[in-house]
Parts: structure tokens; C-alpha cells; sequence
């Protein structure tokens, strides 16, 4: 088995490295990639289009605003999927003496209680700047989200499940994934109610006060907090269900 | 000294390839399911790596315009830009008309200052922005499936798990 397994990976490889000669250098300018006209559409229009300095931000909520909503979606999935799996509502399955007698006696230790007091508020009001500055900086809402999320795991390492879920109840959780999805999908048909396609922003010029670039501008603001919105509340809800083996109960 | 060149030129996909290959490798012949999952990681390490590797261009820096650059877009004809960063909210109702009375002169003024030579290609990276998320995601599905199986076997060797369903079936 390790023998064929090698084998047959070995030959994948060579394929590969064969045909690896037939990709452009190492930061060659004229690449496929790099000189094909998209990219030079993205590089010079999106400043006029839609006046977000942050290209990769445009292209993501707004010219691939439909690829987007899609993997916000894919990972509200997982999020359900791990809870379809692991999740078990009641004591049926449990074993008794694990519930009895938690692992590990929790004694808060002065000094990660400290910490951890300390370090929480500024990640969240990082995670706030990342997801609000995504037009200027490098963020967004996938990252901010994520960021966001890791600051909820961090209450639930350092104290227990218990203390984050006095924060994020799990149907607290559940109802800002959907939020998420909600308000980006909400986004494109308010798009199409409006007579143009679907997530097609610059039509919402016709409710906000502004003109169809600005309304481009803001819109993504808006998408980028609903897929922060999903990300945050999918991240922690795969944690917690992942470390208590779908108990809730105490966790790690 | 060609092939020499050859080597050194792609040395990237080198470095992909023998990666993406470590992963295929623990995905084919580790006999534990966390194992494979590991492999799997490394795998799609690989593949964004690839992915980012390829919107490298020389003398080219992130696709983010400077302030200045975004600044001389939407600011020559009043402070558009200026009062857009720190405070959106306010009064951007009328910068924004008077913004848009002037749009087709300033995007043509405009187009002539950005250099596409001095940015990379934004797609690879919002591609593999999203690819990362996605791929937590889609780990802790897998991972989560794993814990199923030690709950229901006992075990996550997959030998072991095999053995066990060939011995329930008869």
C-alpha cells in the first residue's frame, strides 16, 4: 500500500513538474495573469466604478458579488452540517459518568482571567476596523469575521463553553448566520425589485442619497457585514460543537 | 545553463508541487483519519500558494491604491475623497452629487495616472480569500465526521473501521 501509494505519487509529481515548465517565471509581467485584460480592467476602473481604493474588496463583494454570496452560503452549510452531525439535544446518548464529573475541575487561573479580559475587547474592536475598513486596507468581511469569531474560541479556551455561551447562545449563533445571509441575499433582490440584476448595486442610488458609484461604495460596506455576520457566527458554532462532541456542555 | 534557468525560473512550482505531493501522500496511504485530514491541509495550502504565486509581478505592489492615488481620483474637485474614509455617514449626500456631476472628466483624468504595471492582479487573491474560509469550513465538516466515527468505532484508524464493518455485515 505505501509502496503504490508512492509510486502512484511520484508519477503525479513528475507529471506535474513536467508540466510546470509550461507556466509563466516567477513574477513575470507579462504572464497570462497578469497582462490579460481583466486585470487591467480591475487595476484602472475600479476606482471610477465604484471608488473603493481596496481592488480586491471590489472585486469580491461587487464585480464577483454572486461568487461570494455562494461561499457565504458554503460555509453557512458547513455550519449546519457540522451541527446536523454532532449535535445531540437531551442526555439519551451521553455517558453518565462523564456528566457526573466534569474532566477537569475549573479553577480560574488569575492570570489567564486577566488576560483574556484584557486581550478580548481589542480583538473584537479590531475585528470591527477590519471589517469596517476593508475599503482602504487589507479586510473584509471574511477575515474580520474570522477574526471576530476567534475572539469568542478564546473566552471558551480560556474559561469554558459555558462562559462563551453566556455571550453567543448557540440560537443567538444560529440567528446571525442566517442574518448574514439574509442581508447580503436581501441586498441582491432589493437590486432586482428595483428593476436592474440581481446584486447589481448601482440601482440602489435610487434609495440612498447618493450616486451609483457612491451606492456601489456603501452597498459593499453592507454585503461585507453580512458575511461577517456568517462567519463569525458559523466559526464559533463549529468550535464549540466540535470541542464538546456536540453536547454544549462543557467543552475542552 | 537552460536548464539550470528552467529550474530556477519555476522554482515555485517546485515548491507547489512537492507540497501538494506530501498532502496527496498522507491523503493516499495514512491509515488515520486525522492524518489524511492533515494531508488535505496541506494540499490546499499548496493550491493557494499557487494560486498567489501566479498574480506576482515584478516591480508591482498589492492591488490596493495609495491614498494619494484614490485621493487625486475623487478629490480634485473638492475634498469627495477626503471626508470618505473617516466618516462616510455624514455629509456625503452632497460631495456625492457634486461627484457625480463631474464623473466622466475625472475617470478620464484618472485612467491615465493608474499603471496597471504597478499592481498585481487583484482576482488570484479574492479568490483564495475565499478559498481560506471555505476551507476551515470544510475541514471542521470533516472533522466533525471524524468524531462520529470515534464515537460510533471507538477508533479512527481506518483499517480498524473496516475490520469493524466487515465483522458486523455477516
Amino acid at each position: 500500500m505505501k509502496a503504490l501509494g508512492f509510486i502512484a505519487v511520484l508519477g503525479t509529481g513528475l507529471l506535474l513538474l513536467a508540466a510546470s515548465r509550461d507556466f509563466p517565471n516567477w513574477g513575470d509581467p507579462d504572464s497570462p495573469a497578469s497582462s490579460y485584460r481583466l486585470s487591467r480592467h480591475f487595476i484602472t476602473e475600479t476606482i471610477n466604478e465604484t471608488a473603493v481604493p481596496n481592488m480586491v474588496t471590489a472585486v469580491l463583494a461587487d464585480y464577483r458579488g454572486y461568487d461570494t454570496l455562494f461561499e457565504a452560503v458554503v460555509i453557512f452549510t458547513a455550519g449546519i452540517a457540522v451541527i446536523g452531525i454532532l449535535r445531540r439535544y437531551g442526555s439519551r446518548n451521553s455517558i453518565p459518568s462523564a456528566r457526573e464529573t466534569p474532566l477537569t475541575p475549573k479553577k480560574p487561573d488569575l492570570i489567564v482571567e486577566s488576560t483574556v479580559r484584557l486581550l478580548i475587547p481589542i480583538i473584537q474592536i479590531f475585528a470591527l476596523y477590519v471589517i469596517a475598513h476593508g475599503h482602504h486596507s487589507p479586510g473584509g468581511g471574511f477575515q474580520g469575521g474570522v477574526i471576530f469569531g476567534a475572539s469568542f474560541i478564546l473566552l471558551a479556551l480560556a474559561r469554558d463553553l459555558k462562559a462563551a455561551q453566556n455571550w453567543v447562545a448557540e440560537k443567538r449563533t444560529l440567528i446571525l448566520a442566517c442574518c448574514g445571509i439574509l442581508i447580503y441575499a436581501g441586498i441582491g433582490v432589493l437590486c432586482q425589485f428595483l428593476g436592474d440584476n440581481f446584486l447589481d448595486y448601482q440601482i440602489l442610488h435610487r434609495i440612498l442619497p447618493t450616486d451609483p458609484v457612491m451606492a456601489r461604495y456603501h452597498s459593499i460596506l453592507v454585503v461585507e457585514i453580512g458575511v461577517a455576520f456568517t462567519v463569525t457566527a458559523i466559526m464559533f458554532s463549529i468550535y464549540s460543537n466540535l470541542s464538546s462532541n456536540g453536547k454544549m456542555k462543557e467543552g475542552i | 545553463m537552460e536548464l539550470l534557468k528552467a529550474i530556477v525560473g519555476g522554482m515555485n512550482y517546485w515548491i507547489f508541487i512537492i507540497l501538494m505531493m506530501i498532502g496527496l501522500y498522507a491523503m493516499i496511504t495514512k491509515n488515520n483519519l486525522v492524518k489524511k485530514l492533515i494531508g488535505m491541509s496541506i494540499f490546499q495550502t499548496s493550491i493557494l500558494l499557487f494560486f498567489i504565486s501566479l498574480a506576482v509581478k515584478e516591480g508591482a505592489t498589492i492591488p490596493i491604491l495609495h491614498h494619494d492615488q484614490a485621493h487625486a481620483k475623487q478629490g480634485d474637485h473638492g475634498e469627495g475623497g477626503k471626508h470618505s474614509d473617516p466618516s462616510h455617514k455624514g455629509k456625503e449626500a452632497a460631495s456625492a452629487i457634486e461627484e457625480g456631476k463631474e464623473k466622466p472628466s475625472v475617470s478620464h483624468a484618472g485612467s491615465s495616472k493608474i499603471d496597471p504595471d504597478r499592481f498585481t492582479n487583484p482576482l488570484p487573491h479574492v479568490l483564495m480569500l475565499t478559498a481560506i474560509v471555505v476551507g476551515v469550513s470544510t475541514l471542521g465538516v470533516a472533522l466533525s465526521i471524524t468524531q462520529k466515527l470515534y464515537t460510533e468505532f471507538g477508533t479512527i484508524e481506518e483499517n480498524e473501521i473496516l475490520d469493524q464493518l466487515k465483522s458486523g455485515d455477516d
